[in-house]
């Protein structure tokens, strides 16, 4: 019995993520005709228990004979994905009022989430392959949520089937090491890891299968459509959840199972990261749509963190963690802003954005101070995150990299300044009224905000991810 | 003395600005908030003299502590001669940008906000002695003058605040570069961004050939060093009147001090090496600003091309690397934050009145705006180095300080260099002439009103600066002379063989 509990508590944070949703299934069984608001509150307040569940004491352990493991920094990346999915799902309410299927929204988000959070857990590569499965094809459900836009049925379907590419690539690696190395076990690949060819063969098509899922350049011809298509509340959630997931299952296996390869990986990290913030960049400069420009500076983003993945391990691990976290708040903000912005004047381009200062300050200041971080501006906590990437990457010895990373930072700053110009410099003919943006959004965005500035001046925060170390 | 009170003061101005909703109190908090930072910033002074006395650290009010540990980042902070000048200078802009911008009405609660923030980040700046921090703060200074230009400002604003925005952070990003670099060559085993044990430290001379071009090249973009000055006239000529003094008074100077102690402090062998060419670069700023200003309608254009040319003489100084040259460049730093920071101001007001800064439009406004004309003239002739002004004195030691330098190339450009004091003296006194003397030439002019209180007390607090300096040099030069002293020493311990 206590052996149950054992696993019960090991496993808690999907177990609350499973607990959620067939309580949500019951419900909606039940169900006689509750509006849109009931579920949001419901769920919110179902989510808000799930966060401060995931926040208690922790504990390590193996499950499944090796198949499952928690792990300290495994926790935290849920734990932080956890927060990320409440926030979303605050900053949206307006959407989701609106929504026809709210439920259903739910308990795909949720689902995919799931598989997220068996991902980082998962100790061999079947777990993991299917944890990613599981991840992904909710997404593009989810993505085709504006049942009457053309655009987002096409998200849905360019999702699903570069989704499905990237998976065969990935099955194909996985196939390949389990040839070489015969075994599926991440702890007996990490010791058996060698530089024969089939083992690079392997190593490199599940390289591949993860940075399409990261959208790193070459791979990134899905991102800018599929965010544009998405709605908004499931823009975000790829750009902010799936990519940090990502980030740390990627990091994990650099790290660890592929740790034997590093010569190999550092090599590909330093050119993909540098075509990868080069394209980010180049794309949004021109830009004038804010979903499509902030795609191309996620695809940026992910670059910096490449960078910083090719540091050292302890460094470049917490400080890809860190940045993480940054851009979450970061993100979030500027896509809560947007999403508010939309739902009034019904557009999603920067013109939108026009005289916003004066209409509504509140709405404008979230926006700029989330931009500022994005581009690495202090006092916000994006300028620690990119300096900490920076200086992981520099700590390998080549300025090259890090010439070329800052120099990017700057043309990231010439496309954050035209949304900032239009919101403070620039006159709409016709002006957008006072947006009511109701209490959880208010909530989200102050959240966000302290987030944004908080998180840069807390030492004890990047400390505490060095310590949690790479775990088992 | 806790240093921190310079940062805290403007913090808690911002933190009491977002919750004031009245015009009128907003002024009056960012006014007290100034105010606050002078007295703090005299304090300073003064208990620095009595410190220094009976000390023999080089830092002064040091304190140190613990940021990001698992980085060997800290937030240490200290102050010398230099910077207690500096913090003095910014001390008396900010007071004096407060109350030129009396007349604001958009936005009042922003703009005096940004000011504020601005004002921090330099304190921050100049107290910092750890090169991450020093960043920091050099980046906060950024944005804010962004936003500035380009809500407030005037003419073409928008592409002049894009242009100094993007410019101010490629030097940063080269900066990073640098403090990236010198982080790994701190020492053999513990990794840290401290400025005065990187200082004691010989980093291999191929190291310092390759950082020393990314911090120098990085700060001197700040402080305008060509080619990199284009961001100059536009920023400024865009800029309202607090934030163009602002620029030239405070932000060009973070530069100045920037490319002093932490590039040439740090790697001086570096410094020796490059000098011939941060001369040569220093001593192009200096003409080209003096003619490129002959060719200026626009008063704020003007002043604007000048500040280039009197900022070649900062690194002119610091290139030449000897003594007198980089106290000169201190002083030439004070001194010109105090002379554009008026000079400005008296331009603020006659634009603010005449609405048109062209020169060829301007003219007879000594007869209705006496103060203003006269304030205007007192800048003007500080520019052209005029004995008992401050230019005079800075410029002089930095001539004194190159002609020790007997090699062909110094000595050719020194002389070039002061014979640029001509070109000066030719446009100052044809602006003054044609704007202030002369028959009146609109006849709307004749009804203009003098400076106010406000503007009268911005005046006179900049002109004693200047006064100051300018009478009594050896109350700044004892200021900075033993902090000088203290780069030099590293600076000559290449020729020691230390």
């Amino acid at each position: 019995m206590t052996e149950a509990l054992n696993y019960i508590f090991l496993l808690r944070s999907e177990v609350m993520l499973i607990l959620i949703m067939v309580v949500l299934l019951i419900m909606k069984v039940a169900d006689n005709g509750k509006s849109n608001g009931f579920w949001v509150g419901a769920i919110n307040s179902m989510l808000i228990v799930n966060c401060i569940v995931g926040w208690l004491p922790l504990q390590e352990g193996i499950l499944f004979g090796g198949v499952y493991k928690s792990f300290a920094l495994g926790t935290f990346g849920k734990n932080i994905l956890n927060s990320g999915v409440l926030l979303i799902s605050l900053v949206s309410t307006q959407w989701l009022r609106n929504c026809r299927h709210v439920v259903e929204f739910y308990l795909l988000l949720l689902s995919s989430l799931l598989g997220m959070f068996f991902m980082i857990s998962s100790g061999n590569l079947l777990l993991f392959y299917l944890a990613l499965e599981l991840s992904t094809i909710p997404i593009a459900a989810l993505a085709n949520f504006s049942f009457e836009e053309r655009r987002s049925s096409e998200a849905a379907m360019k999702l699903i089937l570069s989704s499905a590419f990237a998976s065969s690539i990935l099955l194909m690696g996985i196939s390949f090491l389990y040839g070489a190395g015969g075994t599926i076990n991440f702890e007996i690949l990490t010791v058996i890891m060698n530089n024969s060819p089939l083992m690079i063969m392997g190593f490199v098509l599940i390289f591949v299968g993860i940075i399409f899922k990261l959208s790193v350049v070459p791979f990134h011809l899905w991102t800018a459509d599929v965010y544009e298509g998405s709605p908004i509340p499931v823009t975000i959630f790829l750009s902010v959840i799936s990519k940090g997931a990502m980030v740390f299952v990627f990091a994990f296996l650099l790290y660890h199972v592929f740790g034997a390869l590093s010569n190999s990986w550092y090599f590909l990290l330093y050119y993909l990261s540098m075509i990868t913030m080069l394209t980010g960049n180049i794309f949004a400069l021109r830009q004038n749509n804010l979903k499509r420009l902030l795609a191309f500076s996620s695809i940026t983003q992910v670059g910096y963190i490449l960078v910083g993945i090719s540091g050292s391990s302890v460094e470049g691990l917490s400080s890809a963690v860190y940045f993480v976290i940054v851009y979450l708040f970061s993100n979030i903000a500027a896509f809560g802003v947007i999403a508010q912005v939309a739902n009034k004047s019904g557009s999603e381009d920067i013109f939108a954005l026009r005289g916003l200062a004066k209409s509504n300050p509140f709405l404008a200041w979230t926006m700029a101070i989330a931009l500022f971080s994005l581009a690495g501006i202090p006092p916000t906590a994006g300028f620690f995150g990119k300096i900490f990437l920076l200086k992981a990457g520099a700590g390998k010895g080549d300025i090259f990299l890090i010439v070329f990373a800052s120099l990017n930072m700057i043309v990231a700053l010439a496309y954050y300044l035209r949304i900032i110009k239009a919101m403070f410099m620039e006159d709409s003919e016709t002006e957008l009224p006072k947006i009511s943006t109701g209490l959880s959004f208010q909530v989200a965005a102050y959240i966000c905000l302290a987030g944004i500035i908080l998180t840069g001046f807390s030492g004890w925060l990047l400390t505490y991810i060095g310590e949690l170390g790479l775990g088992l | 003395m806790n240093l921190n009170l310079l940062i805290i003061f403007p913090l808690l101005t911002c933190l009491i600005l977002l919750f004031v909703k009245d015009n009128k109190t907003i002024k009056s908090i960012a006014l007290g908030g100034a105010v606050l930072q002078l007295i703090f910033s005299i304090l300073l002074f003064v208990q620095y003299r009595i410190q220094i006395a009976h000390s023999s650290s080089k830092m002064i009010f040091e304190s140190n502590t613990t940021w990001f540990s698992t980085l060997n980042i800290n937030y240490h902070i200290g102050v010398d001669g230099i910077s207690v000048a500096m913090i003095l200078l910014t001390a008396f802009v900010v007071l004096a940008g407060v109350l030129v911008s009396w007349k604001v009405e958009k936005m009042t609660k922003e703009f005096f906000f940004l000011l504020t923030l601005l004002s921090a980040g330099a304190y921050g700046f100049f107290i910092s002695l750890d090169l991450f921090s020093m960043f920091f703060f050099l980046e906060v200074a950024v944005i804010p003058k962004y936003l500035l230009i380009g809500i407030w400002g005037s003419g073409k604003k928008e592409y002049s605040a894009n242009k100094l925005a993007l410019m101010l952070m490629g030097g940063s990003a080269l900066v990073l570069v640098g403090i990236l670099g010198l982080y790994y060559y701190s020492s053999s085993k513990v990794y840290g961004f401290d400025l005065m044990s990187l200082s004691t430290q010989m980093i291999p001379l191929d190291k310092q050939l390759i950082y020393f071009p990314f911090l120098f090249v990085g700060f001197g973009v700040f402080t305008a060093i060509f080619p990199f000055h284009t961001w100059v006239p536009d920023g400024h000529s865009s800029a309202p009147t607090a934030a163009s003094m602002f620029l030239a008074g405070i932000s060009m100077k973070l530069g100045g001090y920037g490319c002093l102690r932490v590039a040439t402090f740090i790697m001086p062998e570096a410094a020796h090496y490059y000098s011939p060419y941060i001369v040569i670069l220093s001593t192009i700023a200096i003409l080209y600003g003096a003619f490129a200003t002959m060719m200026q309608k626009d008063l704020k254009y003007m002043n604007a091309y000048s500040s280039v040319s009197h900022c070649g003489f900062v690194l002119l100084g610091i290139g030449m690397l000897t003594p007198a040259s980089i106290n000169g460049a201190v002083l030439q730093m004070i001194s010109h934050g105090l002379m554009t920071a008026l000079f400005f101001a008296a331009i603020g007001m006659i634009y603010e009145r005449a609405h048109t800064r062209n020169v060829n439009e301007l003219g007879g406004l000594l007869k209705v705006m006496p103060f203003i004309g006269t304030i205007f003239i007192l800048a003007g002739l500080c520019s052209l180095g005029l004995p008992g002004l401050s230019g005079f004195v800075a410029e002089m030691t930095v001539f004194i300080g190159s002609w020790a330098r007997p090699e062909k190339l110094y000595r050719i450009a020194t002389i070039l260099s002061c014979a640029s004091i001509v070109v000066t003296a030719v446009y100052i006194l044809r602006a003054t002439g044609s704007t202030l003397m002369g028959p009146i030439k609109n006849n709307s002019f004749s009804s203009l009103s003098d400076a106010k209180w406000n503007e009268n007390f911005a005046s006179v607090l900049l002109l004693a600066g200047i006064l100051i300096l300018g009478m009594a040099p050896f109350v700044v030069n004892d200021l900075i002379a033993p902090a000088t002293n203290n780069i030099m020493l590293n600076i000559l311990r290449i020729s020691n063989g230390i």
